[in-house]
């Protein structure tokens, strides 16, 4: 194995996490919902996942596990913001910090406990192309499954009358209301296949990066998926590149940090946000002038409560 | 006649928020093939009525017949399912998004979006309503969005349709387009339940009429054989106070306000660049400036206002001062006042108390601070004054300025303004959806405000309020301003044509560095509609 492939394996798996994350939280805001409880909810995935996985030694339920406990959280934040119009950023503030905590009692006695990660598959002749392929033929299942996430995502989105309107609730829950969608149920659905991936990528973490627990291993992983979908602008590929730049960010950091590169490991971690900010910086700056206004949907964070 | 089953008929129809009834027990019959009026002031209850009938609010008492069956609408797609239509008074349309995206939004059976903006086409033509179907909705000015709203309703190939104030935004011309077209809807057997605060309009083009007033229905008629004034007696419930017409001898006073061959790029690509637009205002004078949405009302308006700066300080004078440069603020400090087009979210903030929003567009000269702080008890007192002065109608003292209704806030906001007493005030669409009643009241504010001795420049789309109030009459087409001219000279076919472009001479798009080719928006749309 090369050098390059080495490194690209690791930015992918690095990355896979991030995206999965963020291609569930992308749908969310795009239905008008800003869901800031990704950190809680994916480690919740992560805890959940690594201990149903150790009793009854099967990944696959760990992995049903994890996405079960990332409904479950988000169904939580879904009763408060939109059943009782409570306010998103704090509720979502509220989710993370009620799954970091929880996270730490589901995971307590499984701390310490090793056990084989999901391996990879490896798919004939094509994994044997020098360099790509074993980057891009020999890999888990999550990163395929996170490929097509973001093909299926942005197919929804922008190929379908369901994903028109989702984005019309996250645009105008008014307007969307007064044609006749149910704007609260729609935002649900959104809120929970956002809660669905959260757990999946936090059952990437706990199953196959590092395949045991130990507490805050998400380590603000949430957060960075939350900084994607704004860098991305709300468009599935480009939160496919951003989840990748950052993923190699996050790699970048590790071996600065070995090679003993004088610059502070604070420095790295902070990249990804500062990239972010000049992301949205300089997208807002090509739409100046042109009454575009904002990229992000315009009814982000908007609690809605239909009249009737 | 009398054996045909009536297609919708409300029965005894209820609908309570708190302790308001804003419909009591009110009873509606729509035969086929019929153009039904529903007249009524702000807050009669006009819609909620047709809310119910629509599906998004469900009535407390009372129950609905279609075609003489009971029928429940649990929400709009069921009433889109029987056949009936509705284009609403605030747009319920998304801004981020395609002409052809809003339209099948509202089509209920999925449907790929190129068949969508195919059908769109060819029913935008037929009908004369001209889009194109690939353009985001922010693009395009208020009245094309209106059309967007009718196409959408008229591609659901409606048995009724329920149109809210339709014409408030359309010139003269396409106001008679839209009859036309109205009129092929009801030789098709269609109705059409029309609501509007245009009484010659009502009278024009429906046959029957269900009046409302304070939420109960107070008489029905034949609008054909009422008068305007006996229409909007039986609305009201009393006389309308006249608007008293004085056009004053020319230019009364000493030239106020000069605008001296004002050039502006506009910063929106999609926006209308003003092209050496020069005007005078005396005091004492109203000057009414006309034209189709789209053409530079929104540009004037800002450079006026000082939302955007002219190039240079001589372009805009006030008094002899150069102004150009100066913001908004110092503006005000001149005793300039003015009032935008859009009411929500442009002259008032939805989500602030109406003293917040006096305070907001006052604090440069309403002396509402002291020593920084705000003096509440000063600022109440003002939305009193304003609210008695013009009829403001408002559940609490101090409510949240979406909580109004259009024509109560309108009502606040041009008289927030004219309370003030300004020297100069500029007003755009000051009686955009506001009642007969509303409107002669506002009307008559501006005229009294000009008798004075103020100035006042209206910028507005219906001609008969420009007829009635204006001294002069100027028209803006695509960036450009026509000479103005005294209104008792000019006739509304002049208007017309000048709004349509004619007699402003050569002014190709190459010739006018900055104009895009897209922005002749009543160039554009004539020939599309000859297509």
């Amino acid at each position: 194995m090369t050098l390059a492939t080495a490194i690209l394996l690791t930015v992918i798996t690095a990355a896979t996490p991030l995206l999965i994350a963020a291609i569930g939280e992308l749908v969310v805001e795009r239905s008008g919902v800003l869901n800031l409880g990704v950190e809680g909810m994916m480690i919740m995935g992560a805890a959940s996942g690594v201990a149903v996985a150790i009793i009854t030694g099967s990944s696959t339920l760990g992995v049903l596990a994890a996405i079960g406990a990332g409904v479950a959280l988000a169904a939580i934040f879904a009763l408060l913001t939109l059943a009782l119009a409570a306010n998103q950023y704090a509720s979502g503030l509220a989710l993370t910090i009620f799954g970091v905590g929880l996270s730490g009692v589901v995971g307590a006695p499984f701390v310490g406990v090793q056990r084989e990660g999901i391996g990879r598959i490896t798919i004939p002749f094509l994994s044997d192309i020098p360099v790509i392929g074993p980057v891009l033929f020999r890999q888990d299942l999550f990163v395929y499954a996170s490929v097509a996430l973001v093909i299926g995502v942005s197919w929804f989105l922008w190929r379908t009358k369901s994903g028109l309107i989702l984005r019309a609730c996250g645009e105008n829950p008014v307007s969307a209301h007064a044609l006749g969608y149910r704007v609260l149920r729609i935002r649900l659905y959104a809120v929970l296949f956002g809660g669905a991936c959260a757990g999946l990528a936090g059952a990437y973490l706990s199953l196959v990066l590092t395949p045991f627990w130990t507490s805050g291993m998400t380590a603000g992983r949430g957060w960075i998926a939350l900084a994607i979908v704004v860098f991305a602008s709300w468009l599935p590929f480009r939160a496919m590149l951003g989840a990748y730049l950052f993923g190699g960010l996050i790699i970048l950091q590790l071996h600065a940090q070995t090679a003993g590169v004088a610059i502070p490991s604070q420095f790295l971690a902070a990249l990804p946000y500062l990239l972010t900010i000049v992301a949205l910086t300089l997208i807002m700056a090509a739409r100046r002038g042109t009454g575009a206004g904002s990229v992000a949907p315009a009814g982000l964070g908007q609690p809605f409560t239909p009249d009737r | 006649m009398a054996d045909r089953t009536p297609l919708l008929v409300a029965e005894a129809l209820t609908r309570r928020f708190g302790a308001l009834v804003a419909n009591d027990s009110v009873d509606l019959r729509i035969m086929p093939g019929e153009i039904h009026a529903l007249l009524g002031e702000n807050g009669a209850g006009k819609s909620t009525l047709v809310k119910m009938l629509y599906g998004l609010l469900v009535p407390d008492g009372g129950r609905i017949l279609w075609r003489g069956e009971p029928v429940t609408l649990a929400n709009p797609r069921a009433a889109r399912a029987l056949g009936i239509g509705m284009v609403f008074q605030h747009f319920s349309l998304f801004d981020a998004m395609t002409v052809a995206e809003n339209v099948g939004l509202a089509l209920d059976e999925a449907e790929p979006l190129r068949d969508v903006a195919e059908r769109l086409r060819e029913v935008s033509r037929a009908y004369g309503l001209p889009l194109e179907p690939g353009r985001e909705v922010w693009r395009l000015s208020v009245g094309e969005r209106q059309r967007i709203e009718i196409v959408r309703c008229l591609m659901q190939d409606p048995h009724l349709l329920i149109l809210d104030e339709p014409t408030s935004v359309l010139t003269p011309q396409e106001t008679e387009g839209l009859f036309e077209t109205l009129r092929t809807l009801r030789d098709e057997g269609r109705a059409v339940l029309y609501i509007s605060h245009k009484l010659d309009e009502v009278r024009q083009l429906c046959e029957a009429a269900t009046i409302l007033r304070q939420g109960k229905v107070v008489e029905r008629c034949d609008p054909r054989g009422q008068t305007a004034a006996s229409l909007a007696r039986m609305m009201v419930g009393s006389q309308i106070a006249e608007v008293r017409l004085s056009h004053a001898a020319e230019a009364t006073g000493p030239v106020r306000l000069r605008v001296d061959n004002l050039n502006m790029p506009s910063e929106d690509p999609q926006g209308t660049s003003l092209k050496g637009v020069s005007l005078e205002l005396a005091a004492g004078e109203v000057l009414g400036i006309a034209g189709v949405a789209g053409n530079g009302q929104d540009e004037l308006f800002a450079a006026l206002s000082g939302e955007v700066l002219a190039p240079r300080a001589a372009d805009l004078t006030l008094d002899g001062t150069p102004i150009g440069r100066e913001g908004i603020n110092r503006r005000r400090r001149r005793s300039a006042a003015f009032v935008p087009e859009e009411r929500l979210g442009h002259a008032a903030a939805p989500r602030m108390a109406l003293s917040e929003n006096a305070l907001v567009a006052g604090h440069a000269a309403n002396g509402f601070l002291r020593g920084g702080f705000i003096q509440r008890d000063r600022m109440l007192n003002w939305v009193d004054a304003v609210t008695h002065a013009f009829d403001v109608r408002k559940g609490p003292r101090d409510p949240e300025a979406r909580d109004l209704s259009g024509g109560n806030l309108q009502k606040f906001v041009v008289g927030r303004e004219m309370l003030r007493k300004p020297r100069l005030l500029v007003v755009s669409q000051p009686t955009w959806g506001v009642d007969a009643g509303a409107a002669s009241l506002i009307r008559q504010a501006l005229l009294d405000l000009a008798r004075d001795g103020a100035s006042v420049l209206v910028i507005s789309q219906d001609l008969d309020e420009l007829f009635q109030i204006a001294d002069r009459i100027a028209v803006i087409f695509n960036g450009r301003l026509s000479d103005a001219q005294p209104t008792r000279e000019m006739t509304r076919e002049a208007v017309g044509l000048l709004m349509g472009g004619e007699g402003f001479g050569p002014a190709t798009p190459g010739a006018t560095p900055g104009a895009a080719p897209g922005a002749a928006p009543g160039q554009a749309r004539d020939k599309e509609g000859v297509a």
